[in-house]
């Protein structure tokens, strides 16, 4: 059925569909409606969860670990300074291998105080072991966090489902909500009957202290069992088709745009808005940031490749950028724009996607 | 695509308006996206809301910069921001605006009547979206089911009222 919801109200009812045990959370903003819906939802009885508020987000997620490692289907939500804070809890999630999803929407870190999306928090988590992944729109962020649930308990990882702040968590638009039923099937119960879960009955240490090599072995093996992701999400059985990356206007492109997020939207426009003048220009958009699209990435072949990021890293540029040089065999440009929320619409792209054409591009910022 | 932009002052039921019609669009068969102003909903400060529709989905995130379509929730706004749009719906009950059309509606007494007030300021979101809905072309009913989404009860009821009078009221300035 298609409603009209934002993308905070879209993820609170992903969560409430996925019959989520178990909530904590501290507010911020831009994430605040999640779980003020979600509370919501509690308290009227459409979902049987137990919701804790707690003093801080570091809590937030210290409760969630507890109630994940006891084998319950948990969630969270935070955005920018509230990750930073939760951040130790973080780790303590990844390398205990447990299946969270949280939604993260992306908000920039000050000083000074802004509210609005970058990406920078996000890519904050990136060597820790959750799978990243970022939505365009409030339908992806319903679905991503959905699949989240059920790719993050099949190889006991944790899922972070990005979406921007504003552009996606408060603006409302069409969201297709599938039936409850069908939900069901693609999601049952969490299985408990996994390891890293505790059971009465069958005692595990968690978190003790080990020999170097015990240590080292984990993070081996959650490098190991990240790169099962892609599959995972190819043949989740969801009602949608999903992957790591989208391919827009990809296959004859001589010039290809590498990009996540929400303003993909306005990149796509701009893209068929040069494809009409006969530019042959097309898309790779990651979905995924964690387990990295690699393989993708290596694949595309084209003149060039131009990574347009809401990101930065002090000292050396773009995050996104970095890493796509790393497997690109193409050359790759960068840029780094919209950062701070600075609004970058179809007509920025236009003008920006021509001078990369062109050859006539340099530091763009805004 | 029709882009919209809805200028309002905080209190006035700008993002709300848009929330609605965007609800309508829906119920209309259509694709739509509302944007509140980020950041800066205080009760008094001039809010802009955006509003998209379309036959296809929409696909992009960024602000409206130049709207087809402009709606002023009051007068006092023209003093401060430029109206710049080929089509205005204003609340008003005789604008002075050389826009190419310009649709008006006393949305302010509509609200009055009803006793749609909140702190002594008249709500004029359910009388605005009755008004634009009407120059979008949108069926009442769209607009009645939405609103019956947002609100309950008795305040439900009167703000279909506030709506459908607009709806039938609004006018062509100058036809």
């Amino acid at each position: 059925m298609k409603k009209i919801l934002t993308g905070n109200y879209a993820v609170a009812e992903a969560v409430k569909m996925a019959r989520t045990e178990f909530i904590a959370a501290y507010p911020i903003t831009p994430q605040t409606t999640i779980v003020e819906r979600l509370a919501e939802m509690v308290e009227r009885g459409e979902l049987s969860a137990e919701f804790v508020r707690v003093e801080s987000e570091h809590s937030a997620l210290a409760a969630v670990y507890g109630a994940s490692a006891g084998g319950l289907r948990a969630f969270t939500a935070t955005s920018s300074h509230g990750l930073l804070y939760m951040y130790e809890m973080c780790w303590w999630v990844a390398n205990s291998r447990l299946p969270v999803v949280m939604a993260l929407v992306t908000r920039t870190i000050g000083p000074p105080w802004n509210i609005h999306t970058d990406h920078t928090d996000l890519l904050t988590l990136r060597d820790s072991g959750w799978i990243l992944a970022m939505s365009e729109n409030a339908q992806e962020a319903f679905d991503l966090t959905l699949i989240g649930f059920k790719v993050a308990e099949r190889i006991d990882l944790p899922f972070a489902v990005g979406l921007d702040g504003f552009q996606v968590s408060h603006t409302a638009e069409v969201v297709d909500i599938p039936e409850q039923e069908e939900i069901d099937r693609f999601l049952p119960e969490r299985r408990r009957d996994r390891p890293f879960v505790i059971e009465p009955g069958n005692p595990i240490t968690v978190g003790g202290l080990t020999t170097n090599e015990c240590a080292m072995m984990l993070r081996h093996d959650m490098m190991r069992d990240i790169e099962k992701v892609g599959d995972l999400v190819r043949n989740s059985g969801y009602i949608r088709d999903y992957d790591l990356v989208e391919k827009y206007r990809l296959e004859d492109a001589e010039y290809v745009v590498v990009m996540m997020g929400a303003w993909c939207g306005d990149a796509k426009d701009a893209i068929d808005i040069l494809r009409d003048e006969g530019v042959q220009i097309g898309m790779l958009r990651l979905r995924f940031v964690r387990p990295f699209p690699a393989k993708e990435i290596a694949k595309i072949d084209c003149k060039k490749i131009l990574v347009v990021e809401r990101d930065s890293s002090i000292g050396k540029g773009g995050i996104i950028a970095t890493e796509v040089k790393s497997v690109a065999d193409s050359p790759v440009q960068s840029v780094m724009a919209g950062l701070g929320g600075v609004d970058v619409g179809v007509e920025d792209f236009v003008a920006m996607f021509r001078r990369f054409v062109e050859g006539d591009l340099g530091e763009w910022w805004m | 695509m029709l882009e919209i932009m809805i200028l309002s002052f905080g209190g006035q039921g700008g993002v709300t308006a848009a929330r609605l019609l965007a609800i309508a669009a829906l119920n209309e068969g259509k694709f739509a996206q509302a944007i509140p102003q980020f950041g800066a909903e205080r009760r008094g400060a001039l809010v802009r809301s955006f509003l998209r529709i379309s036959d296809n989905p929409i696909r992009r995130h960024s602000s409206v910069k130049n709207p087809d379509i402009t709606a002023v929730f009051s007068e006092k706004i023209l003093n401060i921001a430029d109206v710049r749009a080929k089509t205005v719906v204003i609340n008003s009950k005789q604008p002075k605006l050389e826009n190419e059309e310009v649709y008006y509606v006393d949305a302010s007494s509509i609200a009055l009547e009803l006793g749609l007030i909140s702190a002594g300021w008249p709500i004029v979101n359910t009388a605005m979206a009755g008004a634009m809905a009407k120059v979008l072309g949108f069926n009442f009913e769209s607009l009645k089911l939405a609103i019956g989404e947002i609100f309950s009860g008795r305040l439900a009821e009167l703000n279909v009222k506030a709506a459908e009078k607009a709806y039938g009221g609004v006018k062509r300035w100058n036809a």
